[in-house]
C-alpha cells in the first residue's frame, strides 16, 4: 500500500545521532523508508562510558548531515514530509536538548506538526516496522541505560510500569563486566562474543530479587556485577588465569535468566499473551534464544526486532511518530522542553507547561 | 535581505528578524529577548515564531540566518546553533557564523579600548579584546576574572560586574549587532565562513584508571 503520510524522526539521547524516515499507510500500516545513524561510539571507548558533553558536541555536528542523509536514502524531499518526531526524554539531557531544538527548526520550516516522544515507548514502535500491528503486549526494555517491564495497550496510549531495576541496567552491568574481563565498550557485543566459546554453567553467579519475598518484577544487577568481581579476584589471588569465556557466559546466563523469567511471570500473571522484547541488550543472542525457548515453553509470542532497530536510532521514533499521526494524534506545542527524567507514563509530550506543571 | 539573527551563547535567549539595506545599519522589524539561563530550548523557537508573525514575514521570505556560535556555555549554546542550522537546511538558507563577543562590542561602539566579558560559569569567564577601531585584537579566551589582561583597556562591556572597570551596554549580543557583525559578507551574498562553535573548553572527561577491588588484597 503506498505510504499516505512521511514522518521523520531523530534520536539524539545518548551516543546515537539517529535519523529516520517511515510511511505510514490509510489503514496503520509502517514502513521503513531509511534509517541513518551517526555514531560517537568509539570517542567514548577510551573513557569507559558514554561522555554526555562527547556525545552533545557529536549531535550538533551530525544532526543536519544526517537528516539530509536519511531524506536521500528515504528517496523523499522534504515536501513530502508530514511530521517531524523527536525523542524527547528520557536520555542525557545536554544530548536530548541538540534533538529536540533541530526537530522544532525542521518541522516550522516544514510547516508540519511536532511529536515529541518517549524514547522507550518508540523502542517498543519500532518493532510494528517488521512484525505489523503490536497487540497488547508485555514489553521488556533493557539496554545501558533502561531494564524494565511494561503493559502496552496501545502504541498511543500510556504505558503502564510493572517493574524496573532498582539500580544497575542491565546494559550497565555488560558494560562494567567487560571491563572486569579485559574486554572493549559497549561490553554488550564483546560478552556475546566470547560467551559463545564459554560454559554457562562454569559458575552459578546469583540471580538478584528472585526470592520468595522479592519484588516480583524489579531487577538488580549491582550484586552480580560485585559477585564477578569477587570471583576473578579470587581466581587471581589463587594464581589462576581467569577463564574469561566462561566467566563471561556464567555472567550472560544470569543477566538472562533473571530478564526472562520475570517477564514471562509478568505475562502470566498478567494473561498477556505476546512478549516484546527492545533496547540494545535485546541484541544479545542468547537473551533471544532463551527468550524464544521460554516463551514457546509457555505458550506466549515473541516479538524482537532485528538487531539493528534494537539498538537507538531514528527509525523508531520516526515509527511512533507515524502511529500518533495515523491515531490523529495533536501535535507537541514548540515549548516543548527535552526532559531527561521524562516518565514512562507519558508517550507524547504536549507542551511545557503539562509537562512542568 | 531579510535576515534572521540568533543567539544563545549567554543567558539571553535571542532571536531577531532585520532588514539589511544595501548600505547603513541594518533595521529590526522584530526582535524579542528573554534572559533565562535555564531555558534556551524552550523559548528559541517560540521566539523565532513571534519575531516572523509581529513583523508579517513568512520563513520563506528570509534571505539568511546569523547565528552567534559563542563562546558560550556548551548546553545553550548548541540550542541556538543547531536551531540556526536545521533552519538554514530546511529552508535553503546560507548561515553566517558570527563570534558572540563581537556582536556585543560592535554594538559597544568606538570610544576607546574595549574589553568584552561574558559568563562562563565555573567561576571562569570568555573575553575578548578590541581596539579604538573595534577590531578584536586578543582573543576569545575563557579565564579566572583575575587573569584577564586589562592592561590598555578603558571600557567593558558584557558581564558588568567582575573588574572593576567602567561599564559600557550592551551586556548581551543583540540581532542589530549580530548582523552588523557580517553585514558585508551578507550583503556580498558571499559563501559563509565553518559553522563551529566556540566552545574553548574540552569536554570533562577522564580516562578512568585502575579498578577499584572489590575484596581486600
Amino acid at each position: 500500500m503506498t505510504p499516505t503520510g512521511i514522518v521523520l524522526g531523530i534520536e539524539s539521547s545518548c551516543d546515537e545521532t539517529g535519523v529516520g524516515v517511515v510511511g505510514v499507510s490509510g489503514d496503520g500500516t509502517v514502513t521503513l523508508l531509511a534509517d541513518e545513524i551517526a555514531s560517537s561510539v568509539d570517542e567514548h571507548a577510551r573513557f569507559g562510558g558514554v561522555v554526555p558533553e562527547v556525545a552533545s558536541r557529536a549531535h550538533l555536528q551530525a544532526m543536519v548531515p544526517t537528516v539530509r542523509r536519511a531524506l536521500r536514502t528515504a528517496g523523499v524531499v522534504p515536501s513530502d514530509v508530514d511530521a517531524v518526531a523527536v525523542t524527547a526524554g528520557p536520555g542525557l539531557a545536554g544530548a536530548l536538548l541538540v534533538g529536540v531544538a533541530a526537530a522544532k527548526a525542521y518541522a516550522v520550516a516544514w510547516d508540519v506538526p511536532l511529536y515529541g516522544v518517549n524514547h522507550l515507548t518508540a523502542h517498543i514502535a519500532v518493532d510494528t516496522l517488521e512484525h505489523g500491528p503490536l497487540p497488547p503486549a508485555l514489553a521488556l526494555l533493557v539496554s545501558g541505560g533502561h531494564s524494565s517491564l511494561l503493559q502496552v495497550s496501545s502504541l498511543v496510549a500510556p504505558l503502564h510500569p510493572l517493574g524496573a531495576t532498582i539500580d544497575d541496567a542491565a546494559g550497565e552491568a555488560f558494560d562494567k563486566v567487560a571491563r572486569l574481563l579485559g574486554l572493549g565498550f559497549p561490553g554488550g557485543p564483546f560478552i556475546d562474543r566470547v560467551a559463545a566459546d564459554g560454559d554457562p554453567d562454569s559458575v552459578r553467579f546469583p540471580r538478584g530479587l528472585t526470592g520468595p519475598g522479592d519484588a516480583r518484577y524489579d531487577f538488580s544487577f549491582s550484586g552480580l556485577k560485585t559477585a564477578v568481581a569477587r570471583h576473578v579476584e579470587a581466581l587471581g589471588r589463587q594464581g589462576i588465569a581467569v577463564p574469561v569465556a566462561d566467566v563471561a557466559a556464567a555472567f550472560q546466563e544470569a543477566v538472562v535468566d533473571v530478564l526472562t523469567a520475570k517477564a514471562i511471570r509478568a505475562a502470566t500473571d498478567r494473561g498477556i499473551d505476546t512478549l516484546l522484547i527492545g533496547g540494545g541488550v535485546a541484541a544479545n543472542s542468547r537473551l533471544r534464544a532463551l527468550a524464544a525457548q521460554r516463551c514457546t515453553a509457555a505458550g506466549v509470542r515473541l516479538r524482537v526486532p532485528r538487531r539493528r532497530l534494537c539498538t537507538d536510532n531514528g527509525a523508531m521514533v520516526a515509527a511512533l511518530g507515524a502511529h500518533l499521526l495515523a491515531a490523529a494524534a495533536p501535535a507537541s506545542a514548540l515549548d516543548i522542553p527535552a526532559d531527561p527524567a521524562l516518565p514512562i507514563t507519558t508517550s507524547l509530550v504536549g507542551s511545557s507547561s503539562s509537562t512542568r506543571s | 535581505m531579510l535576515v534572521l539573527a540568533l543567539d544563545t551563547a549567554t543567558s539571553a535567549v535571542t532571536a531577531g528578524l532585520l532588514r539589511l539595506p544595501a548600505a547603513g545599519f541594518p533595521e529590526v522589524l522584530a526582535e524579542r529577548v528573554t534572559v533565562d539561563a535555564r531555558a534556551h530550548g524552550e523559548l528559541l523557537m517560540p521566539s523565532v515564531c513571534s519575531v516572523l508573525a509581529t513583523a508579517g514575514v513568512s520563513m520563506r521570505d528570509l534571505d539568511a540566518v546569523v547565528c552567534g556560535v559563542g563562546p558560550g556555555p556548551f548546553t545553550g549554546l548548541r540550542v541556538g546553533m543547531v536551531t540556526a542550522a536545521a533552519l538554514g537546511d530546511a529552508l535553503g538558507l546560507p548561515v553566517f557564523p558570527v563570534c558572540s563577543l563581537d556582536a556585543i562590542a560592535y554594538r559597544a561602539g568606538t570610544g576607546g579600548p574595549l574589553l568584552v566579558i561574558t559568563d562562563a560559569r565555573r567561576r571562569e569567564v570568555y573575553w575578548a579584546r578590541y581596539d579604538e577601531s573595534g577590531a578584536r585584537i586578543d582573543g576569545p579566551h575563557v579565564d579566572r576574572p583575575l587573569d584577564v589582561p586589562l592592561a590598555g583597556v578603558s571600557r567593558v562591556a558584557g558581564v558588568p560586574d567582575v573588574l572593576g572597570l567602567p561599564v559600557v551596554p550592551p551586556q548581551y549580543p543583540d540581532p542589530a549587532g549580530l548582523v552588523a557583525v557580517v553585514a558585508t559578507t551578507l550583503r556580498a551574498r558571499a559563501t559563509p565562513g565553518p559553522f563551529h562553535p566556540l566552545y574553548l573548553r574540552r569536554p570533562d572527561a577522564w580516562e578512568p584508571g585502575p579498578r577499584k577491588r572489590v575484596t581486600p588484597v
